[in-house]
């Protein structure tokens, strides 16, 4: 019972990486309508700026995580000017393409500059825990940190979307936007803005992926990220809390499909629930049903 | 403006419509009772009582969000009915699939067109022989004798549809390039080429200048005398509907508010009031 | 008034069939000579397997108009099928060509009932969600076959999953979980590579030429103006898909025989997006332009081997340049002119 517990806890912990990084999925895919496959690359680079530094700078970790935020935020702006944003009017097959580019581009950078021997992350809360019923049951503090962050973000996030000018700005270029712009919104803009936020978010999450999963290589984030991105289909694309329930859900399926089926076998499992999802609801468990207008 | 088209007699039937005189010995190629369908709460089409002869011209009329599409959309299962029962032929087309109803005789153009954009015109005439001259993928992979033999006959019924528009010289070029009245014509071609008994026309003539639409109607009333089929049309163009419609059903809010012919309907109160609006009393 | 104009597509489909015997032909006596270098020599194989993949993905992308991202897992299970296939029969049939063909066979079979299999559920599906669904097949497959274990030995065939549970006196693994597939003998040839393009050829041009092609790309371009004309949907794209399996299977039976070992990583989701690159750069329903990316890009990386480090940096930018260049309005629009004042002076 008790492991069970433990198995949950460690499942939403994963979970709530996995809703960080669904959310700046989402949020692309609902205004851009583009599958940012570079998106887990991003996470990655965070990591990175992050490890150096704490490790070779001796920075306090909260420096390192507002470092790897900037640092991912810059990153993510720059990408979408460069190589989105010349695409705004090509299909969504040939950005998908180019994501994919920007996404070898950056693994290889990675490679090139740290090699690609790990890196291991360095334990930014000592292995702190908090043991309950005589250390059966372990909840380590970056576990709780994680579940917090996502909290926090999640509860921030909504509120920016819902009631600034930004975000209205947003829902409505997602909605339609050729009317956003007839309304006076900088469609430009507020797409740039969401690849900032996103990739911001990105940041964080690599941070906290480090700290539960400490070895760092250039490629960390692409797993990490094919299952955030899985996650957000799941949930629903395009829908914030959908991100959020995905997310979590395929945290926990992934834990206890390792604890109680097989580890190697884990992976296949989480896929093979979300085939059965999208098969009995086709777009996602929040996601809207759109009716075809003929 | 006046057609030499050749008006008949209509005459009622008994579920509550009129069909021409010279169709009354046959079955109504489309008999709709009670139809209807909701969307939510609200009634996008109530109670639809709707007879068509097997040879007639008929047209469905109404103001803008009237319902007209969605009888379409109804009578070839894009939409699945609510209520009520629609007949082709004697019958009943309840549980069939948008394709099973094309295969029992109904073909359709579309409001917003919808052509295989990429496509040869031609090809798009073929595809819509699909269910006329078949052979196996096998048999088209292989490239064997029967692939040939049908091939030739695809082709040569596929010209002689594309005559009736004198559309034969664009046979290579690209749907999606083609003039906006030349893709209206080619989905009306298309259509054709199914074999229906009834070819339902959302808005033929949109789109169109007046010397286009005076050729449609010439080739509307062409098609119903070549081909001896019933004709369902929606369209704007009162001058194309009264001249050429021999029944005219009028929608608003999704309910029949008049039947009859093209003199009954100009001459309806509640047609004019629905166009119009009410004439304020005083 | 060039670009209206879809005919002459015939054509220029025996002018493609002309140029991969042209290569062929050139290729294969370069060989003879002895004018390519080992490395080359080694990718011959390759390239015709990756040809083959590029084709067979454009089938679903650009004729049937879905997009696939799980393609590899049909190549993987053509892979290894045809591995095992190949192993299991050494000694019933001793001509090698035979025994690649039957592998082929086999693997192009079992593809074709995957492909059955993840079609019937998942074509209901659309756009980015069948995307996704493909994409997870493919990672799902790749656990399957990670966890897989065969061997052979006098009593027949044994089967474990999960675990190797089974002891074998004499005979051997056909199939070692993790380790994949070892010792494989390389029965795959350059000629037997450029047949199974030839064939990919035939049956994709022959498809598209035909009824059942002229009701796939109906689907592709208006699914519900397809289904008012009385096409069958389900049908037609399950053809198009499994059609697409299978050859990708086979594709994936010619690599693993030309290769030492395989193993089921080697079939992962990047492999998918490599074959994606090929069919988008190469042109969507364009198989002559997916024929040549496949083979160029499969062969640059080894082209970049001087700028070794570098090349997968340069590998990337090149894509992204090319995907700007072509899709971007202002900078297509320069290139045209470019080409054109080029094509003026020459004039």
């Amino acid at each position: 019972m008790l492991s069970f517990l433990n198995h949950l806890i460690n499942g939403i912990s994963l979970g709530s990486i996995y809703a960080i990084i669904a959310l700046g999925y989402t949020m692309v895919y609902g205004i851009a309508k583009m599958l940012n496959f570079a998106h887990g690359d991003i996470i990655m680079v965070g990591a990175y700026v992050c490890f150096f530094a704490v490790s070779s700078f001796q920075l306090h970790p909260v420096v390192g995580l507002l470092l790897a935020i900037i640092v991912c935020t810059v990153l993510g702006t720059l990408i979408e000017k460069l190589a989105y944003k010349p695409l705004r009017q090509a299909t969504s097959l040939a950005v998908l393409i180019t994501a994919i580019g920007v996404s070898y581009f950056l693994q290889n950078a990675a490679q090139l500059l740290w090699t690609s021997n790990p890196k291991l992350f360095p334990d930014i809360f000592n292995g702190a825990a908090i043991k309950l019923f005589d250390g059966e049951l372990i909840i380590t503090v970056s576990t709780l940190v994680t579940i917090a962050a996502c909290i926090v973000i999640m509860i921030l996030l909504t509120a920016f979307i819902d009631k600034s000018k930004t975000g209205k700005a947003m829902r409505a270029c997602s909605e339609d936007k050729g009317a956003a712009q007839l309304m006076g919104i900088n469609v430009n803009r507020t797409i740039s803005i969401t690849f900032a936020i996103g990739s911001a978010l990105a940041a964080v999450a690599g941070v906290l992926l480090c700290t539960t999963y400490p070895s760092l290589v250039p490629t960390t984030g692409s797993m990490p990220g094919i299952k955030a991105f899985t996650a957000a289909v799941f949930g629903g694309i395009g829908s914030v809390p959908g991100a959020l329930l995905g997310g979590i859900l395929l945290g926990i399926i992934e834990i206890m499909a390792g604890a109680y089926i097989s580890t190697s076998l884990s992976n296949a499992i989480v896929f093979a629930v979300l085939i059965l999802v999208l098969l009995i609801k086709p777009t996602g468990l929040l996601g809207k049903q759109i009716r075809e207008k003929v | 403006m006046n057609y030499p088209f050749q008006k008949t007699k209509m005459v009622p039937v008994p579920s509550h419509s009129i069909i021409p005189e010279r169709d009354l010995g046959k079955t109504p190629i489309l008999e709709c009772q009670h139809l209807g369908v909701d969307f939510g709460g609200l009634h996008a089409v109530n109670d639809l009582n709707l007879a068509i002869g097997r040879t007639e011209i008929a047209g469905l009329i109404g103001p803008n969000g009237a319902g007209k599409t969605t009888v379409f959309n109804l009578l070839t299962k894009v939409y699945q009915p609510t209520r009520g029962t629609i007949l082709l032929d004697s019958v009943d087309t309840a549980g069939k699939t948008t394709m099973q109803i094309n295969r029992m005789g109904i073909a359709r153009t579309f409001q917003n067109i919808r052509l295989f954009s990429n496509m040869s015109v031609e090809d798009n005439v073929k595809v819509g022989l699909h269910n006329q001259e078949r052979y196996s993928a096998a048999a088209g992979i292989l490239r064997l004798p029967k692939y040939w033999k049908k091939e030739k006959a695809i082709h040569e019924r596929a010209m002689e549809l594309l005559s009736i528009f004198d559309m034969q010289d664009m046979a290579n070029w690209k749907a999606g390039s083609l003039p906006y009245g030349a893709q209206r014509r080619l989905e009306i071609v298309r259509a054709l080429a199914t074999n229906p008994s009834l070819l339902l026309l959302d808005e033929p003539a949109a789109g169109m200048n007046p010397s286009e639409t005076a050729e449609l109607m010439k080739n509307i009333v062409k098609i119903r005398d070549l081909f001896q089929i019933a004709i369902l049309l929606i369209e704007h163009d009162m001058n194309l509907v009264m001249n050429i419609c021999e029944g005219i059903c009028v929608l608003n809010f999704g309910e029949v508010i008049a039947k009859g012919t093209a003199e009954e309907i100009q001459g309806n109160p509640a047609v004019i009031e629905a166009y119009l609006g009410k004439k304020k009393e005083g | 008034m060039k670009k209206f104009f879809t005919s002459k597509m015939k054509k220029s489909n025996w002018l493609v069939y002309a140029g991969v015997i042209l290569a062929f032909v050139v290729f294969q006596v370069m060989s003879g000579t002895g004018a390519l270098s080992s490395t080359m020599e080694g990718q011959l194989v390759p390239v015709c397997a990756y040809v083959v993949m590029a084709l067979s993905l454009n089938l679903t992308v650009g004729v049937l108009g879905e997009l696939s991202l799980g393609h590899a897992g049909f190549m993987s299970i053509g892979a290894f099928t045809g591995a095992v296939t190949a192993a299991a029969l050494e000694g019933a049939i001793p001509n090698s060509g035979l025994r690649l063909l039957v592998a082929m066979i086999m693997g192009a079979l079992l593809a074709a009932v995957a492909g059955v299999l993840v079609g019937v559920p998942v074509l209901r599906l659309r756009g980015d969600y069948l995307a996704i669904v493909t994409l997870a097949f493919g990672e799902i497959i790749k656990s399957i076959i990670t966890n897989l274990y065969i061997g052979m030995d006098s009593t027949g065939l044994h089967c474990s999953f999960l675990n190797l549970n089974f002891t074998m006196q004499d005979g051997k693994m056909l199939l070692n979980g993790p380790m994949g597939v070892t010792g494989i003998e390389k029965i795959s040839t350059f000629l037997s590579g450029f047949l199974l393009i030839m064939v990919t050829l035939v049956i994709i041009f022959n498809l598209v030429n035909s009824r059942s092609g002229r009701a796939i790309m109906a689907l592709r371009d208006n699914r519900i103006a397809a289904e008012s004309v009385g096409i069958n949907v389900t049908k037609y794209k399950l053809m198009g898909f499994v059609i697409s399996a299978s050859l990708a299977g086979a594709a994936g039976t010619l690599f693993a025989l030309s290769q030492n070992t395989i193993m089921a990583n080697k079939f992962d989701f990047n492999t998918s997006i490599l074959v994606l690159v090929f069919v988008v750069l190469g042109g969507l329903g364009r198989m002559w332009g997916s024929i040549i990316a496949a083979a160029t890009l499969t062969v640059l990386p080894e082209l970049l081997r001087e700028f070794s480090d570098y090349r997968m940096l340069v590998y990337a930018i090149v894509l992204i340049l090319i995907m700007l260049a072509t899709n971007n309005p202002t900078l297509k629009g320069w290139f045209a002119r470019i080409f054109k004042r080029k094509g003026a002076e020459k004039e």
